[in-house]
Order: structure tokens, then sequence, then C-alpha cells
């Protein structure tokens, strides 16, 4: 729904420029473009993540004058930007309080995705894209993590590299091709900190093509109703720029919070002793973002199969938009796979939780012995994280009868498409 | 809350409320906003300057009694060189003869001298930035036409007071800021 | 406001989702451990937390007389101990390096340098811009002297869960009884702590009441008690430096943001005030 380029050149400069670089007809063009007037705050999040990588590079980039990627020095180098480099107090925290602030928003982000089928045609390279832009997070904030170069970075890297010794046949090899070494070590680190330098710009680059297919598609909206008329949509500025900033706002209070309040809550006290690699800490714990999947990596003993459930659970993702084929978008009118979808969002909260207690703890138990330890919830957590995209979609989207939709978003929010009397809104 | 919904698209001014309120918010939202954006950039750019351990070594004592006559003193402070030199009497007075006119850069011995802890000059010990004036190389000592310095890089010469005799140098040798502490220890910077 | 409240859920859920995170890595520790953690009101804890600029001056004290001896303080410089906020700052000398307590305080250590003349290793007298200098050669001969390698000091209290309850804890955590399967296995030069991970630690009880004198007027007697507390004083700052400046900058920027979103609010308000959504 771009639909033709409404913007008018007026003065001299602009007609010029227009004519050999249309950027200012770009620009123009986003802030007009006309969005679904429905949208609601779970759509602010684009804007929010937007902000979260700008945030990350930024101070990432101010870090990167000050940190010194060695394995004598880089612990004590952080230290020194926290303590002597003016600021250094607060741009540190902005940066690894940043990270758990990203996750966090691309986790509503993509909840959102879920529930309001943003995935399905014809926005697929939209999702898809969202897919490799997540996956690069990943990596960017694990290879991030190994650079203060504490006893959690050592173990975390340590573990994680250990996954590849688990490929068959060529494990060993690609492991120490990984990191430059038998273990984790100088080589290692230098080649953390050079690509997860690289990595954010990659990022911003995919973000470019998302938010172009994203133009190009249209955004979907709670209803999943397509934009079919200039009514049922509002310019973006000022309707949206300032819906989102007031979005902005609230995060950027909740972010405020934990920066000068609670900078250590997200992180572990273990990442303040400097790595060991005789000592290992007493609980090797991931940051909470990457809990579920840590959780589902252990759900099962053998090591190779564990990381294909692991690996699996990210790859399914690519998939959704043809298996879950249901020509309705929003969950709004799919009562019954609503339900698996609320289902689900509980259990990657257990996840989450099994990834940071240790598998053998009792959950709860009755009577002498007997009750659920987190590894048996873990796999029931897995199992119906694994169901729910390949088998409850699929199924849905064949025996679920849809409840009755409207036919356009003006009718939703008017409740009649031409007529102009106020009525209930459908919201 | 009675709306107009008609045309969906209009904008604010055709439902005729108070444009000076609604004004009033949209600019101090801008400033507020613009203001918070300023803060923000504050601490990127001062986090460039130096930091407090670079600070910190910012002055250095030395201690002179360690330099013999005759001798000098190499010492580093900021990065560069501080020459300390125990200059001889024929030094000295080598210095104190020379005929301002001559000079490219005119200056007195004692203006080149520090007075100690009772107000006197005490003209053997001489403590200059060894850093050529004219292209920043470092000049060799007792050595050049004046029995000073020499700065091999392009010819400059420097007399026993560290003053430019000859060669490309526009200026004399630096004295760097600093006082005595002390009859035999001084401060740098 | 429908959407007020989604955003509200949403947020509730961010914070649900990050309060488990949290909750669960401070878990599991044993039920000895329970008992002996000593949970302190700090000065330094909520949005306006300070320093007790005097019990970490004392802290200090006794970090030298009594810590010092096998203990270092890797991150810190001497020049740290006059900056603001930190114990010994002083109105009068901005720049630490001329405060005269900071200089006395350096020139009680001795710190290692080379000889300029031959090259050779020696030790002179500390300034203010030196870094506290390491007890031990290096780690293996600090664990053979000790047993087990004194950790370093200066971010104890961030580096353990518990922070300064758990420093302070520790320290008069002595005076439980061993459970018996724990004092079976527990060898010469190790001693029973409930506050330590496993509830054993090499690390000989340290604080007696007298053990040293506090000077000043108004100083408090050195109770093992006091010690603790002054020393866990001292030490959260030497982790946390900045907590004062970031607290008192936080409270603007929260303020400012408060503001902020206000007057977004009320702009949102304006541009939607007639139109259906």
């Amino acid at each position: 729904m771009s639909g033709p380029s409404t913007y008018v050149p007026r003065t001299g400069f602009s007609k010029w420029m227009d004519e050999r670089l249309p950027i200012i007809r770009m620009g123009s063009d986003f802030m007009t473009y006309p969005s679904p007037r429905n949208l609601n705050y779970w759509y602010a999040f684009g804007g929010i993540l937007t902000l979260c990588l700008i945030t990350q590079i930024v101070t990432g980039i101010i870090i990167a004058m000050h940190y010194t990627p060695h394995i004598d020095l880089a612990f004590d180098s952080v230290q020194r930007f926290k303590r002597d480099v003016s600021f250094g107090w607060l741009i540190q925290p902005l940066h690894a309080v940043g990270a758990s602030m990203f996750f966090l928003a691309v986790y509503i982000h993509m909840f959102r995705g879920l529930y309001y089928g943003s995935y399905k045609a014809p926005r697929e390279m939209i999702w898809m894209i969202g897919c490799v832009i997540y996956l690069l997070m990943m990596a960017t904030a694990f290879l991030g993590y190994t650079l203060p170069w504490g006893q959690m970075s050592f173990w975390g890297a340590t573990v994680i590299t250990g996954f590849f010794g688990a490929v068959p046949f060529v494990g060993e090899s690609l492991q120490q091709w990984l990191l430059g070494g038998y273990s984790v070590s100088n080589a290692t680190l230098q080649r953390f900190f050079s690509l997860h330098y690289l990595l954010p710009f990659l990022i911003a680059a995919l973000v470019g093509l998302h938010v172009w297919a994203l133009h190009h598609a249209g955004q979907n909206n709670p209803i999943g109703i397509s934009v079919k008329t200039k009514k049922d949509t509002l310019s973006f500025h000022p309707y949206y720029t300032v819906k989102d900033g007031f979005a902005v706002g609230v995060f950027l209070l909740i972010f405020c919070f934990f920066l000068f309040y609670q900078p250590d809550a997200l992180g572990h006290a273990d990442n303040y002793i400097k790595a060991d690699p005789l000592v290992t800490p007493p609980h090797i714990v991931p940051e909470w973002y990457f809990l579920p999947f840590y959780a589902i990596l252990r759900a099962v003993e053998n090591k190779l199969f564990g990381l294909i459930l692991m690996v699996g659970a990210i790859a399914v993702l690519f998939f959704l938009p043809w298996l879950d084929f249901s020509k309705v978008r929003s969950m709004r009118f799919r009562p019954i796979t609503r339900w698996f979808f609320i289902i689900f969002i509980v259990m990657c909260f257990i996840l989450g939780w099994c990834g940071a207690e240790t598998p053998d703890n009792m959950v709860f138990t009755v009577g002498d012995g007997l009750g659920l330890n987190f590894l048996w919830l873990s796999r029931i957590a897995t199992a119906y994280y694994f169901a729910y995209f390949i088998i409850i979609l699929p199924a849905m989207s064949l025996i679920e009868t849809p409840k009755e939709r409207p036919a356009s978003i003006t009718e939703a929010v008017l409740g009649h498409a031409d007529r102009g009397a106020p009525l209930v809104p459908a919201e | 809350m009675s709306e107009v919904i008609n045309d969906v698209n209009s904008t604010d001014e055709t439902h005729g409320e108070d444009p000076s309120r609604r004004d009033f918010i949209y600019i101090a939202t801008g400033a507020a906003a613009a203001a918070g954006a300023g803060a923000i950039v504050w601490p990127l750019i001062t986090q460039m300057g130096p930091a407090a351990d670079t600070l910190a070594v910012g002055s250095i004592e030395i201690d002179l009694s360690k330099v013999d006559e005759g001798q000098q003193l190499k010492v580093l402070w900021r990065g560069k060189p501080v020459f300390v030199r125990h200059r001889t009497a024929k030094e000295i007075a080598e210095a104190e003869s020379v005929d301002l006119a001559d000079l490219k850069d005119p200056a007195t011995d004692d203006s080149r001298l520090r007075p100690d802890g009772e107000g006197k000059l005490n003209p053997q010990y001489l403590v200059m930035v060894g850093v050529c004036t004219h292209f920043g190389c470092i000049p060799v000592g007792e050595a050049g036409d004046f029995d000073g310095w020499y700065c091999p890089c392009h010819g400059s010469h420097y007399d026993t007071s560290g003053r430019i005799r000859k060669g490309p140098a526009p200026l004399n040798l630096v004295v760097p800021e600093y006082e005595y502490l002390s009859a035999n220890r001084i401060k740098v910077g | 406001m429908k959407m007020l409240k989604n955003l509200l859920v949403a947020t509730g859920l961010g914070l649900a989702a990050i309060g488990t995170a949290v909750t669960v890595n401070a878990a599991g520790s044993s039920e000895g451990h329970a008992d002996a953690m000593k949970h302190m009101d700090w000065s330094f804890n909520g949005p306006f937390g300070q320093y007790d600029r005097d019990a970490a001056q004392r802290g200090y004290q006794v970090y030298k007389e009594v810590c010092s001896s096998c203990h270092a303080l890797d991150q810190l410089a001497f020049r740290h101990l006059g900056d603001k906020g930190a114990p010994f700052f002083n109105a009068d000398f901005p720049n630490p390096n001329d405060n005269p307590l900071v200089k006395g305080f350096a020139a009680d250590w001795d710190v290692p340098d080379v000889d300029s003349d031959d090259g050779s290793a020696m030790t002179r007298t500390g300034i203010p811009a030196d870094n506290f200098p390491p007890i031990y050669e290096n780690e293996i001969a600090a664990a053979n002297a000790n047993g087990k390698a004194p950790p370093d000091l200066s971010l104890i209290v961030k580096a353990r869960n518990g922070g300064a309850d758990y420093v302070y804890s520790l320290l008069l955590g002595y005076d439980h009884e061993a459970p018996a399967e724990i004092a079976e296995s527990m060898g010469a030069g190790s001693y029973y702590n409930p506050v330590m991970e496993g509830g054993v630690i090499a690390m000989p009880p340290q604080l007696q009441d007298g053990l040293l004198d506090y000077e000043g007027e108004n100083a408090p007697a050195a109770t093992k008690e006091q010690m603790a507390y002054d020393v866990t004083q001292f030490l959260a700052w030497s982790a946390d430096p900045k907590l004062e400046q970031r607290k008192r900058v936080g409270f603007g920027t929260m303020i400012y943001l408060f503001l902020l979103t206000i007057l977004l609010y009320l702009s949102y308000r304006q541009v939607w005030k007639n139109v259906k959504h």
C-alpha cells in the first residue's frame, strides 16, 4: 500500500535534488506513509527497536575506543572505562542494560507478529528477514558477552562453542577453527571482538530491508484485514510518530530504571570476577534472553540432538508462514488457536524458568520423592513449543472456523464503512 | 466524547479548539525532546577527553640530586621527554654571556629558570621539554655549534640555555611548568 | 484508554519476565546460608543512597591493617581514595593527587617499579597515581601461601550474590557449628562458614573485638560488627565508586523522562483528538 509518491518539491534546491537524488522524496514518503488507522501500542516496538539498535551501535563504538581485546587487559580496560573515563560509568551500563532492553523489545515485537499473523502473505519476506535479524542479534549478544572477560564471559563462551564439538565428524576441527586454539583464548577474544563490531552493521542493513519490505507489502494491523481504501489509513506523521513517541517515553522510563538503579540486576555477579580457566563458576547460566533456548538444549541427554533441537527451535520460525496456512491473520478471529497461542507464551516463560534452574531440582514434590523436576518440565515445554508450530498451527488452519470478520479497517473502527455515524469502536 | 468522524483524515484546525494551547503542547514536547537529545550528546563527546588515570600522571616529581654535574637526566612526562641538565660553570657562563640581540627568540638565561622555595634561582639545573620547536624531533645533547643541543632532523642548534641559535626552528626549547618542592626536588606539571 | 492498558500489560509482562530471571539467578544456596546471611539496611541502598563516609574511612583502615596482608585491590589507584564521592574526598583538593591524606596513604605502600639506572626490578614509595600493588607475585604464589588464592577485593561486593550483605555476613559468619557431614570432610586450614558457597572457607576468622584502634573523638569502639560494617562500606564504594553520581543523575533523568512522557501523551491525545481508531 505504498502507492504513488505524493511529494511535491517546492524550493529550487529541492527540485534540483529531486531530479538527481530523490532523498527528500524518500524521507517525505516515509513520513507520510499511509499506515492502518487501527495500529495499537504493540506496533510501537518497531520504532523502539530502531532506537535500541542506534543506542547499541553508538555506545558500542564509544566503548571500543577504550576497550582492549586482550585476555590480560580486557577485564581491567572495562573497569578503567567505568572508573576513569568521563561518563564511562554511564555508557558501559547503557550498552549492557541496552542489550537486555533490545531483547525485551524484540521478543514483544515477535510475539506481536505471531499473534496478529504478520508473517502471512504477502509479508513472508518481512518475517524471514526479521528472523535473520534475530539470529544475528543472538550472535552479537553472545559475542559481546564474552568481551568483558569475566568468569561468565569465559565459561559461557566455552559452553556455547562446545556445542560445535557435537557436530558429527568435523566437530573438533570446527570448534578449534572457531576458537583459534584448543580452548577459549586470546585468539578467540580478538575474533569475537572483531565480529561483535561487524554484525550490528549487518543488522542495520537488514533492518533497512525489513522496513523496505514492510513499506512495499504494507503494515499488517490488529484485525489482519488489508488496507483497502485511503480511509483505512492515517499518515505516519504525525499520527504514529507521536504515538510511537509516547511508547518510547514509557520504554525509556523502564530502561532508565534499570540503568540507574539496578544496572547489575540483569547480569551475573560472577562476571565481576576476572576469567579464570582453572575455576568454573558453580552455576553457569546464560543471559536471561537465552534461557528458553538453553532449556531446550538441555532437554535431551544427547549433545548433538540437543543442539539440533535448539537450532530447530529457531529454524522452525522460518517455515512459519507455510505451517500456518489459515487465511485469517489475526488471532482475534481465531477462537481456538488464540488459546493455543496463550499457552505457547506461557511455555516460553516456563522454558526460560527451566533454563535458569538446575535440571535435577524439583519444581514441586508430591509425597515422598515423587514430583516434577525441571528436566521433565523443560521436556514438556519443548514438546509444546515444537508441537505448536508443527502440529497445532497446521491442524488449526484446516479445522478451525474463524469468527466473522469486518469487511475493512474502517468498518471495524466505525461500524460501517461508508456512513459516518459514531458507533462503538471495534477494539 | 462526541466526535465528528466523517472526515477521518481531518486535522485539528477544523474542529475549533484553542490553537495556542495545542501549539504550546507541541512546542513544549519538541523542546523537551530536543533538550534531552542535547543532554545525551554531552557524555558522548566528553568521553574522548583524557581520562582520570591519564590526568593523574600529568605531573611528576623529579629528584635533582640524582643528576651529577655535566650530566643530563631524561624523564618521560606527558609522553614527551623532559631534559634535566646539571650544567657546569662553563655552560652557565656561556649561557649568561650571550648578547640578547643575537637571539632569534630573545630570552635571558634567568628567565628560563624557576625560583626555589627561598625565591633564589638555581642556574645549575636547567629543565626543558626535549622537543625541537621545529617539527618535534628530540634534540641530541652536548652537540651542535653552541655546545648545547642539536636537532638531527633539520639541523637546529640550541645553546647551553636551550635557546635557538641557528637552523630552522623558530623558538627556544620550551620550559615546562614546574616548581621546587624542596632544594633538590621539583614537581613538573 | 484500552491501548494504554495494553501498553501497561506489555511492560508488566516484560518486567515479570526479567523479574523471574533475576530472582531465579539469585536463588540456589543451602539452608545454613540463609540463616547466616544478615540483611542490613545499607546507607547506599535506595534511590538516594550514599556511602557512609566516616565508616568507609575506618573501613580503609581495616582493609590496610587486616585484609591487605592477603587481599589486593586490583582495580583501585590511591588517587581514587580522594575522588569525588570517595571516602577521603576533600573539596579543597579537587585533584586527588594533591590531597595530603591520599599522598600519605600512597606513601604507606611500596609499589613495584624498574630502577631507572640499571633496569632491575625494585620497589619505591607509592604516589597517588599508582595502583594498589599486588600482594603476591602471582596467583600461584598467592594460592601456595594461603591454600587458596585470596580473591581481589576491589570488586568483591559486586562479584558475589548478596553483595554487601554477603561480605558483611561472611566476615561475621564464623560462629556457627559445622554440620557433621561437612565437619568430617573439612581438612586442616579450612573453616566452617555457612555464608560461603559450600560452607567451607580457607580464610581463618579475622575480626576480633578491639583488634585495632579507631582514632578520632567520635570514633566508635572497634567491635567485630563495627569493623565488618566499616570495611563493607569501604569495599562497597570500591566496587561501585560512581554509585552516588549515578543515582543523582538517574533521579534527574527519571523526572525529565516522566515529564517528557506526559507531554508526549498530551501531544498524542491532541493529534488523535478527532480520529477514530
